[in-house]
């Protein structure tokens, strides 16, 4: 079974890659759709501004998902379409960000920065950017293999902004800490099943001339 | 000769949806079992819902038309266009997303309803709404509203002063304070039933004002909007309006209130003692921990791009009315 399925993920790679493009636009298809049709109030700047977030760590989670899925169901094959699936958590975050900045603070920048100096919770959601933003770009297949190790510590940065993203979450709720709180169960678990790798990338901060 | 005008609000009496279409639709909604399931989630932004309801009905409450002296606004803004104060709500018994108030409270009847005055009084007194309204002189009053996340709106609102009806119940010398209470119905109010969508607050959801506050003639009981009755999403059927304070100020579909000599506590400081204080004056020079109170988003007729922030004022511009209230206090540690 899972032979068949290895070898369908491999061959149609082309097709299910157009396949995935379109599903993972669909929360931003939703989102227009919710706003003309007004399905999301009067002002919707907010739903906006939180349906993107959602959308970019909904986006994060099922990435974390891919390698232990792979692991476990033998499946290597999925982990080709891990880069594609992690560019949107990016895009995702590129939009909430830019919703917050244009929709919400109207494009003062002045207030953007103080904002961004003065407030823990959006220091916090902009160190993730960022750190998304330098995985983005060294996602790119060149910058990949001359990074060799280095590359594998930037993107080991995931499992800390993960957290970091959760802690955003949390912080901008006015009440309630439900639902970050059912992320972090989720992303929890999913750590738990990769300790090793997580060691083996905290581990490679500590002797930097170890080489496996 | 008998002339019936129509009103833009009116619609054709061909436009009622039939009673049995409107009854069968609900059980209709009400079979999608993941629709309720996903209405356990928290409402909050959409989060975690890929799968929102987006289902359009018709509101429960049928809103009438209100007789009303206009009293002259003390701003020149433009209003807040109707469709859009009625569908951007804070209401957590409905719900914490801005749209769910709207969506949740379409089964909320709040007629007859009826509301005690009581406390350090007098003459405390159990009030039929219908007949206080009938008996008070109705104004429409154009107010500014800033919520404390940082926009605002131009209401007219329609009701009377909360002097003129505080005084009926003749307070004693010994009272100091009024504490408001909003209704506790979990069968009509999901948020105070399920703690996923009222945001986990502890309800009944309850206000206070200092009596001198409560006495200034800008203090507002608002029982319409608009021309008409108050929906429930806006706090349907009598609510406070004070415009000088940020809008959690306001409390929405008021069972009672009770004179004190003490402060009495309110929901958001029990919740967040640091965010949110008694007096929540507006105040641009004093930020809330998590975002600037400098400006502000007014929402108006503009489109989602085409909105500017527009600067707070101090007091939301009614200083001239009520600074004098806060004289000799430290509004940094009174905030």
């Amino acid at each position: 079974m899972s032979k068949a399925i290895n070898k369908t993920l491999a061959s149609y790679r082309w097709q299910l890659k157009g396949l995935l493009h379109l599903l993972l636009l669909c929360p931003l298809f939703y989102c227009v759709l919710a706003v003309v049709n007004g399905w999301w109030g009067g002002d919707p700047v907010q739903a906006i501004i939180h349906y993107l977030a959602n959308s970019a760590l909904n986006i994060l989670v099922i990435a974390l998902c891919l390698a232990p899925v792979s692991r476990k169901f033998k499946l290597p094959s999925l982990l080709a379409y891990r880069r594609l699936i992690g560019l949107y958590v990016f895009v995702y975050a590129l939009l909430h960000l830019a919703a917050y900045l244009v929709i919400d603070l109207g494009l003062d920048w002045q207030l953007f920065w103080q904002e961004n100096i003065q407030r823990p919770y959006i220091w916090l959601g902009m160190i993730a950017f960022v750190v998304l933003l330098a995985m983005s770009i060294t996602s790119l297949k060149a910058l990949q293999q001359k990074l060799g190790r280095r590359w594998l510590q930037l993107h080991g940065f995931v499992y800390p902004i993960t957290l970091l993203v959760l802690v955003h979450f949390w912080w901008s709720l006015k009440s309630g800490w439900l639902e970050p709180v059912l992320y972090l169960v989720v992303v929890a678990g999913l750590f738990s099943l990769r300790k090793l790798q997580i060691q083996r990338w905290l581990g490679s901060f500590n002797n930097t001339n170890h080489t496996k | 000769m008998w002339l019936k005008f129509k009103r833009d609000w009116e619609e054709p009496e061909s436009a009622v949806t039939p009673e049995a279409l409107f009854k069968q639709r609900r059980n209709i909604i009400k079979g999608f079992g993941v629709a309720g399931a996903a209405s356990l989630l928290p409402a909050t932004g959409h989060a975690a819902s890929w799968f929102g309801g987006d289902d359009e009905e018709p509101a429960a409450i049928v809103r009438r038309a209100l007789n009303k002296t206009d009293i002259p606004p003390l701003h020149n803004d433009a209003l807040t266009p109707e469709a859009k104060a009625i569908s951007h709500n804070n209401f957590y018994e409905f719900g914490t997303a801005k749209d769910d108030p709207v969506k949740n409270s379409r089964q909320f009847n709040p007629n007859p309803w009826s509301f005690t005055i009581d406390g350090l009084v007098e003459k405390p007194l159990t009030l039929d709404l219908d007949d206080v309204m009938a008996k008070m002189a109705l104004e429409q009053r154009i107010y500014r509203l800033r919520c404390v996340e940082a926009w605002s709106m131009v209401i007219p609102w329609v009701g009377f002063s909360l002097s003129d009806l505080l005084k009926q119940v003749k307070p004693l010398s010994s009272a100091r304070y009024v504490a408001f209470e909003t209704l506790y119905d979990p069968e009509q109010m999901p948020g105070q039933k399920s703690r996923f969508v009222g945001g986990g607050i502890n309800y009944p959801y309850v206000e206070g004002l200092r009596l001198d506050e409560a006495m200034n003639p800008l203090s507002f009981m608002a029982v319409g909007m608009y021309g008409k009755t108050l929906p429930a999403q806006n706090g349907a059927p009598l609510r406070l309006v004070l415009p000088w304070k940020y809008g959690f100020k306001s409390i929405k579909s008021i069972v009672r209130i009770r004179f004190t000599d003490v402060e009495p506590p309110t929901t958001w400081n029990i919740l967040s003692p640091h965010e949110y204080g008694f007096y929540a004056n507006v105040n641009p020079k004093v930020d809330h921990p998590r975002w600037s109170q400098a400006s502000e988003r007014r929402i108006d007729d503009a489109g989602l791009l085409g909105r500017k922030r527009i600067d707070t004022e101090m007091f939301n511009g009614y200083g001239e009315q009520v600074a004098h209230l806060y004289k000799n206090m430290d509004l940094t540690r009174y905030f």
